[in-house]
């Protein structure tokens, strides 16, 4: 009882770093720059507690459930060397953490809205979350491409330069004929996918691979993952608003 | 009362967030190594926290975080703020994009602050120091991490006051990450693609897309859909152009000490990060 407390005290303590530099600039700026009375941020208060609560509960609960199961699995997929059940697991993994990642649930809520707003879709409720669903559903089969496209990579051993300009290239070119309106949200999203669920669990997938597999270089093979989970959400998102302009 | 209600619906959907990755890793767990899943009751203990948490938070953003990043947004960009005694007599049709001087402080700020308290940066910068043979230096990568994710977050509020296309800013960010990329130590190319994915936390990513969306709303002539976006892509491309720079200064100065002070050209790319 006592271990379980002291572990989420330092959680608590981790939410609260995460938290303090953003509340100490923005009440720098709204007493010395704006002279905003303090009291206009007080009903603020409780939703910056409800943050600080969920996301300590959030990562604690993960520290117990998923990430022991994940990183389990995880290194007995890349001992056992199955090809097949290793990318099958990479992309299940990709897809899984993403659906469940809080920043992209709640930045493709937002997108929702102002798309709607824009009357790029229906201004309803049931067409904006279907729109942010369906944004999140892109993203999520994204990320399980990426990892796909890592795992086979740390396999083979191709080069991850030559992949991620490779990916750059395709980006450019996308933009050139994706609807100028989805190119923000598609740039966005690429930051989005990866935090506090998918970089610890795909951290893990990477090195543990790298390090069972014969001649290859954890430090060099293992990282590189995290990138491309960045890059191809740009491009999945880019289509999804083709697909949505045509339709 | 009602922010109890909300909660509880949310707190079902997020139920629904959560089940595929539990799904996934069951089915695997039977499936590949077989036999009983160890520790059911904490694991079934933790999924519970994960939903009921995720559900809080969310809650938390919709109540605070977007609020907080549309109301700095808008308050920066009040005339009565920018203006001056120019909005006294009445000149406030022409703003100019250097007007929103407090916005870029405000941006510059929140990105070099949040960075550098991510424990996801330390991570990185302690793994750097191990692939580089201790050439780099923890401390200093973090800054540069910072700096980049700050210069990165200015410049994209600058796009946004100024309206001229994402495309270009990425684009040429783009060259510039591979032209690093050629001249940068090889052990530390991967690493600094994944910095770029990992300095965005959880609480940075909503406060800053609010702030980019504000931002596009307050401005006069900006629209929310084609300018407000891309904050968050500024914030993941710029880490990468910093620590490659970083790294490859470190190099420099090490192999310059090493050779007594006669080294290699000066790289230009080191540089140009800011």
């Amino acid at each position: 009882m006592f271990d379980v407390l002291r572990a989420l005290g330092r959680d608590l303590r981790d939410s609260l770093r995460d938290l303090t530099p953003i509340v100490v600039v923005i009440a720098v700026f709204e007493l010395l720059v704006l002279r905003q009375p303090a009291a206009r941020l007080a009903p603020l208060a409780g939703g910056v507690v409800l943050v600080v609560i969920g996301l300590t509960l959030f990562i604690y609960g993960l520290k117990l459930a998923l990430f022991p199961v994940g990183e389990n699995l995880a290194h007995a997929l890349a001992r056992k060397g199955s090809v097949f059940w290793l990318i099958a697991f990479a992309f299940a993994l990709g897809f899984g953490t993403t659906v469940a990642e809080p920043a992209l649930i709640a930045v493709a809520a937002e997108a929702g809205k102002i798309a709607a707003a824009a009357g790029i879709i229906e201004a309803s409720p049931e067409s904006q979350s279907r729109y942010a669903g369906g944004l999140r559903i892109t993203v999520a089969l994204a990320v399980g491409v990426a990892l796909v496209l890592g795992v086979m990579r740390i396999i083979a051993g191709w080069s991850l330069p030559a992949m991620i300009i490779g990916g750059y290239g395709l980006v450019m070119a996308m933009t050139i004929i994706a609807p100028a309106d989805i190119v923000g949200i598609a740039y966005d999203s690429g930051g989005v996918t990866t935090s506090t669920v998918t970089v610890p669990l795909v951290a893990a997938l990477g090195v543990g691979l790298a390090s069972s597999l014969q001649g290859r270089n954890p430090m060099l093979d293992g990282f590189g993952l995290i990138a491309f989970a960045s890059l191809t959400p740009i491009l999945f998102v880019m289509g999804y608003g083709m697909v949505i302009n045509w339709t | 009362m009602d922010l109890i209600i909300e909660s509880l619906a949310i707190v079902g959907g997020t139920a629904l967030d959560v089940l595929p990755i539990a799904a996934f890793l069951f089915v695997f767990q039977w499936l590949v190594i077989g036999g009983r899943m160890p520790d059911r009751n904490r694991i079934l203990a933790g999924f519970v926290l994960v939903v009921v948490g995720l559900g809080c938070f969310l809650v938390g953003l919709e109540e605070a975080l977007f609020p907080l990043g549309r109301m700095m947004a808008e308050q920066l960009t009040d005339p009565a703020l920018i203006g001056g005694v120019g909005a006294a007599i009445g000149e406030i049709g022409h703003i100019r994009w250097s007007d929103y001087y407090w916005v870029y402080a405000f941006a510059f700020s929140i990105g070099f602050s949040t960075a550098l308290a991510e424990p996801a940066v330390l991570a990185v910068a302690l793994k750097a120091r191990d692939v580089s043979g201790g050439a780099i230096h923890p401390w200093g990568l973090r800054v540069a991490v910072a700096l980049g994710v700050a210069v990165g977050v200015t410049l994209g509020c600058f796009r946004i006051v100024t309206g001229t296309p994402l495309p270009y800013y990425i684009m040429a960010g783009y060259a510039v990450v591979i032209v690093q990329t050629w001249f940068a130590p090889r052990l530390i190319v991967p690493l600094a693609y994944d910095s770029g994915g990992v300095t965005t936390s959880t609480v940075t990513v909503p406060l800053v897309a609010a702030l980019g969306l504000g931002l596009a709303e307050s401005v006069p002539g900006r629209s929310p859909l084609l300018d407000g976006f891309g904050l968050v892509a500024f914030a993941a491309l710029f880490p990468i152009m910093s620590v490659l720079g970083y790294a490859q200064l470190s190099q420099w100065l090490g192999a310059r000490r090493a050779a007594g002070g006669d080294g290699p050209d000066p790289p230009a790319i080191a540089s140009e990060e800011e």
